[in-house]
């Protein structure tokens, strides 16, 4: 009531002020029928409104440029000067600079959207700064390891410093949670590419920290995944980051990598009980002829398991398409202008408000919130086979047995954060912290393993 | 057994994928700077014909003070003597510019008397871009009369985010990415108006022209 009466009035007074105008002045012919005509002054120019530039490119490449070096520093730090210790400064640095003082923007996580958005739309012109950003990282891990997560991701940082009383995970936990990621990673690519959103910059859960702020529900989240920190070591690198499961792919195959020990391993199992990441494994037993026929036997199994694993989630994913087209804002739209045209919504929304000021059609919208609805059945299906193709491949590599002599950090799992460093007597003979290792074994133990052995993979001896 | 030799065929294998990753990284990166060769990058920008003044602008920006801000087409203004912009609807009963008469919560409008003409008062009104906080309720205001205030994101503030915060809570789809060397948008009537002064040869006209998104 109030709002019409006041509509009322603002009317009256358009109309009152409108004969006042157009009796008093000569109307500008540019002016449009429906609009109010600018009035002509005596000696009084209509300014033009102005906007500012661009901000300036200085910032991005200034931005590309640390990314660039710190890259270096962290490689140079893991792999040559072997020092824990410039790794967790440099740590601390990037977690200053790209997590606080540029608010986690850009990062390469996030990037992994911008790239898939336009590959798929060629409108969408992505800028260099974040393709430099999306692809740095890939190729120093493709040479160095994961050094970006052991010491430039702002996001490792924070849980890096964190990872203070981790708890061992169960293999078994370890391996299926880690498939999150590869799951989280194909449904941001299908997000991203399908204009619905940018979901990992959404949930990310650090960004609240960086940015001093965020609704209830990304400070509750962030918290809890802060506070996991300290017992699990780095949850979301492991189980969540979209971006860490590319690198784990590329780790595999990268040319150098941080190795642990520096030379002969001694086998004291010291640095896989200080690994917080579950990312240092034992040297494997020898097999009886028994368990190697059963291990091939599984190998084989999983092989033929993962087609059958892919179709079956295929089918699985196509019954996803109406949920996820409900992460489109124009299919939760076309909800809610459906509900009020049935008399059922209480409330109208702001944004079917906005709509029903925008002079589209209601069966417009629905044609195309269904057509999108179409759309999300086809990308359900190749989200569920991706997630199939995941799974397979880990059961076919789990079965894929390898041989180990000594104590060494997993490929894929060991982010270089160096810690194992700080604890490996054979390291501490090499820096010559201690003249024997003896010295640097708990009480009483004493070295068991093969003393002298070369090792495979990735070390020379 | 003949352990060297797949030591061999594995380094052979990883040497292999290594490259192709490499060569790979190197067809993407090229092949989206290609796109950028086409076109310039893009911007986030607020298309002023869609937006509805919801006042999300304000609270939804990463910055601490977002970085939409109201600005005016003077050549859609109509110089009124009782802005509805300025003042709120309770305040045009009185000619005070009392704050709790004003519309802007941070008093960024500035109102300047321009001339008097047969019996009516005009007066310009300008904003100060350093106190708006894009909250929008003087485009909602001016709505009544002309919608000559509006919204844009500045690019000056603006830090270019991945996904702009707005543009996931703007309920009105108002918010496009734009090429970034026309990174403004004017409101569809004020660009008409502002392409005829160009073509009077109007300098100002012309820059603001060029630097605005004129397509659909
Ligand atoms: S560097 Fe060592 S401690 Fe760190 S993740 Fe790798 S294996 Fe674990
Ligand atoms: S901004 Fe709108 S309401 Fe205010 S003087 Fe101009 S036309 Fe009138
Ligand atoms: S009312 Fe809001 S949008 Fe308008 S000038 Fe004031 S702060 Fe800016
Ligand atoms: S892109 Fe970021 S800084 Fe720019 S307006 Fe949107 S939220 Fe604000
Ligand atoms: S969020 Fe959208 S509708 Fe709301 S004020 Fe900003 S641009 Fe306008």
């Amino acid at each position: 009531m109030n709002r019409i009466l006041r509509l009322s009035v603002a009317a009256a007074l358009v109309a009152a002020l409108m004969s006042g105008v157009l009796t008093g002045s000569v109307m500008a012919d540019e002016s449009q029928d429906l609009m109010f005509p600018v009035p002509e002054f005596s000696d009084h120019p209509i300014p033009t409104a102005s906007v500012p530039e661009v901000q300036g490119e200085v910032a991005a490449v200034l931005d590309v440029a640390i990314l660039f070096v710190a890259l270096c520093l962290a490689s140079y730090f893991t792999l040559v000067s072997r020092s824990r210790r410039n790794v967790l400064l440099l740590t601390i640095a990037s977690l200053l600079w790209f997590g606080f003082w540029r608010q986690g923007c850009v990062c390469p996580i996030g990037a992994t959207q911008n790239v898939a958005l336009a590959i798929f739309d060629p409108t969408y012109v992505v800028p260099l700064t974040v393709v430099a950003f999306f692809i740095l990282p890939l190729v120093f891990t493709l040479f160095f390891g994961r050094t970006f997560c052991a010491s430039v991701c702002p996001l490792g940082a924070m849980q890096e410093l964190l990872a203070v009383r981790s708890v061992k995970v169960p293999r078994w936990l370890d391996h299926s949670l880690g498939l999150v990621a590869y799951i989280y990673l194909g449904a941001a690519v299908i997000f991203a590419a399908t204009k619905t959103g940018f979901i990992i910059c959404r949930y990310d859960p650090f960004i609240p920290f960086f940015r001093l702020g965020a609704n209830t529900d990304m400070l509750l989240f962030g918290s809890c995944v802060l506070l996991i920190s300290v017992f699990v070591g780095r949850p979301y690198c492991r189980y969540l980051c979209p971006y860490g499961a590319i690198l784990r792919v590329l780790s595999c195959f990268s040319k150098w990598r941080l190795s642990i020990p520096p030379d002969t391993c001694i086998n004291c199992q010291l640095c896989e009980d200080v690994c917080p990441y579950g990312a240092i494994h034992p040297p494997t037993v020898t097999q009886s002829p028994q368990r190697r026929r059963k291990g091939k036997r599984q190998f084989v199994i999983a092989l033929l398991a993962a087609p059958v694993v892919v179709a079956v989630f295929w089918w699985l994913g196509t019954a996803l398409g109406v949920p996820l087209s409900q992460w489109h804002p124009e299919s939760r739209l076309a909800e809610q202008v459906r509900l009020e045209e049935l008399g059922v919504a209480e409330t109208t929304t702001e944004a079917s408000d906005a709509f029903r000021g925008s002079g589209r059609s209601v069966q417009e919208l629905y044609q195309s919130a269904l057509a999108r609805r179409d759309d999300f059945v086809t990308l359900g299906g190749l989200l569920g086979a991706w997630t199939g193709l995941v799974i397979g491949f880990k059961l076919i590599h789990l079965s894929a047995r390898r041989r180990r002599d000594d104590y060494q950090a997993d490929r894929a799992g060991c982010v270089s954060c160096g810690r194992c460093y700080w604890y490996c007597p054979v390291e501490k003979v090499r820096l010559g912290l201690i003249s024997d290792v003896s010295e640097a074994l708990p009480d009483g133990q004493m070295p068991n393993g093969p003393l002298v052995q070369l090792t495979v993979g990735g070390k020379e001896s | 057994m003949n352990g060297e030799k797949q030591t061999d065929r594995r380094g052979f294998l990883a040497d292999g994928a290594r490259v192709a990753g490499v060569v790979s990284a190197g067809v993407l990166g090229g092949f989206l700077a290609g796109r950028r060769g086409q076109a310039e990058e893009n911007r986030w920008q607020i298309d002023p014909d869609k937006c509805v003044g919801c006042g999300n602008c304000a609270t939804h920006c990463v910055l601490d003070e977002s970085a939409v801000k109201c600005v005016q087409c003077f050549d859609m203004c109509g110089f009124c003597n009782r802005c509805t912009g300025y003042y709120t609807l309770d305040g045009l009963d009185s000619r005070d510019t009392a704050a709790e008469d004003l519309l802007c919560p941070t008093e960024a409008i500035i109102r300047t008397f321009v001339e008097g003409k047969a019996g009516q008062n005009f007066y310009e009104y300008t904003i100060d871009t350093d106190a708006c906080i894009g909250c929008a309720l003087c485009v909602k205001g001016c709505a009544l009369m002309n919608g000559s205030l509006y919204l844009q994101v500045m690019q000056d503030r603006c830090v270019n985010c991945n996904e702009c915060a707005i543009a996931v809570a703007c309920p009105s789809d108002a918010f496009v990415n734009v090429s970034s060397d026309k990174p403004y948008r004017l409101k569809r009537v004020a660009l008409g108006v502002m392409r005829q002064k160009a073509g009077k040869a109007d300098k100002a006209a012309q820059k603001l022209i060029d630097q605005v998104q004129a397509d659909e």
